[in-house]
């Protein structure tokens, strides 16, 4: 460990590794530093994922791969299930292996990786950032850097020490709760979705399939549900209900951001990705692949700036993140409003009017299609996204 | 005041990012309220998908939610 890097990356997810890498692809000094013991563990995560939003920054491996998805079924309130082949292939990873293989990846770029590393304030000077303080092994520590990258998850406080303004408002908060679980029989290659009031109002439940009968089964509802129901009350209502001879591996809590991406993202010598820039598709709640790309712009970029040794080079990272998917989160960000909004009797009658679409036409283009053709109100909000755009 | 029940906690972080005070201080399996900077204003307890934070008694008398 040296006193000074040119990059310090702050948490090592996906995002974090992803910038790790980036960055030093450009030959600059990088440090990644990491609260937990081991890198991909705990996983708090269903871990589906595209096979194309993978693939962009690692090829397949079975040994990250539990189980490869082709359809989904989706499940209304009142029991109708439709099912939905998969024009893409979709993968349940194993994110424990996934995570560490990433961060691998980092370290054969030139990133160095420093685990039960607590990151716990900011130095700042003249207003501009430049290097982090830290507690390894019970010692405090202070190492300089030109540039930090927050990539510290959901919990991310390095933002906000920078002046930044990241707190999530509870309403879009994603508060779940999950099980792995053992002894259940499902389809291996479907992701199963159940929508409404009863199992997970203004949010949904997955059970994903991990291979072997086991799956990690599990729901995120917005606070303002958790305000009345924790999500561990609502698992435990679907387990008995529905799987009551499953065996339970592991439980966890987690937080997921639905919201468009923080509007401000860079600033003199910091720049956040991932989920504490909050980069999850507010839409699906997926923040894997969308992670990856922030990150990997936010390291290109940082690297850049250092190698040009143009500090201000840092601030476009904003407008790319924005042209490659944060513009495209607003308009998710609105259907999701709408969507969460919708009786069960919606649901159910989306369900119906799906069910009667023959196989061969049954895309998630003509299931929205569906939904929009149920409910009116939504067009108009999507309308006026594209307009306004 | 915000009370933790830290046999319970997962330390997940979902209270952390929904604080709007910065007021929760998460480590590896460490968590703990910055009383100083906390205001009561229990958005965490609302987020937290294990009910694992909770105001005490003190707290529910003080607090006008
Ligand atoms: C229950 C649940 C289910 C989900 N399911 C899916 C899914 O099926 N598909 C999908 O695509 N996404 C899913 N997500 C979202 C996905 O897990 C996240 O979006 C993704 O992990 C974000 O990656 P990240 O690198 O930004 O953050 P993280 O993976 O959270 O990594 C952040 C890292 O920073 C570290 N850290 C935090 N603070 C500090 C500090 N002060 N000092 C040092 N290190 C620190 C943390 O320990 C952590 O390792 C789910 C999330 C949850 C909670
Ligand atoms: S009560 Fe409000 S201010 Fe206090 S820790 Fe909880 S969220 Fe933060
Ligand atoms: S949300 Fe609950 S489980 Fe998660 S860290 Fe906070 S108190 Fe612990």
């Amino acid at each position: 460990m040296k006193n000074h890097y040119d990059v310090i990356v702050v948490g090592a997810g996906p995002a974090g590794s992803m910038a790790a890498r980036f960055a030093a692809e450009k030959g600059v000094s990088v440090l990644m530093l990491e609260k937990d013991r081991d890198v991909g563990y705990p996983v708090r995560c269903g871990e589906a994922v595209s096979k194309a939003g993978i693939e962009e920054f690692i090829p397949s491996d079975s040994k990250f791969i539990a189980s490869v998805i082709d359809k989904f079924s989706m499940n209304a309130p009142d029991g109708t299930e439709v099912v939905l082949p998969l024009e893409e292939k979709g993968y349940i990873l194993e994110r424990r292996i996934f995570d560490y293989e990433l961060a691998k990846s980092a370290s054969a770029a030139g990133a160095e990786i420093l685990t039960r590393a607590y990151v716990n304030g900011l130095l700042i000077e003249d207003d501009i950032v430049c290097g982090v303080k830290f507690e390894y092994r019970g010692e405090q520590h202070e190492i300089k850097s030109k540039v930090v990258i927050a990539a510290d998850g959901v919990e991310s406080r390095v933002g906000r020490w920078a002046g930044i303004k990241t707190y999530i408002d509870f309403r879009d908060m994603e508060c779940c709760a999950q099980y792995t679980v053992s002894n259940i029989k499902i389809d291996p290659n479907s992701l199963y979705f159940y929508f409404g009031e009863e199992y997970a109002p203004e949010g949904y439940f997955w059970v994903f399939p991990k291979g072997d009968n086991s799956a990690n089964i599990g729901l995120g509802v917005s606070g303002m549900t958790g305000r009345k129901r924790s999500a561990i009350s609502f698992l435990n209502h679907f387990m008995e209900k529905n799987h009551p001879d499953a065996s339970i591996l592991t439980q966890i809590a987690g937080g997921v951001p639905c919201s468009p991406t923080l509007e401000k993202i860079a600033a003199q010598g910091i720049i956040l990705v991932g989920d504490a820039a909050r980069q999850v598709n507010p839409l699906s709640g997926g923040g894997i692949a969308s992670g990856m790309i922030g990150g990997s712009i936010g390291g290109r970029i940082a690297g850049e700036s250092v190698k040009m040794k143009k500090p201000d080079h840092l601030l476009s990272y904003q407008k790319a993140w924005n042209d490659r998917l944060g513009k495209r989160h607003i308009v998710f960000d609105k259907i999701k409003n709408g969507i969460y909004n919708f009786s069960d009797k919606k649901f159910n009658s989306i369900a119906h009017s799906f069910s009667k679409v023959p196989m061969e036409k049954r895309t998630l283009g003509n299931l929205f299609k569906t939904a929009l053709i149920n409910n009116p109100s939504l067009i108009i909000d999507v309308a006026k996204v594209f307009v306004v755009k | 005041m915000i009370e933790i029940l830290p046999d319970k906690c997962d330390f997940c972080g979902c209270c952390v990012g929904i604080c709007p005070e910065d007021a929760i201080e998460l480590k590896e399996a460490e968590i703990n309220i910055i009383e100083e900077l906390c205001t009561n204003c229990s958005k965490c307890i609302w987020s937290c998908p294990i009910e694992v934070l909770k105001f005490n008694r003190n707290g529910v008398e003080n607090s006008s939610e």
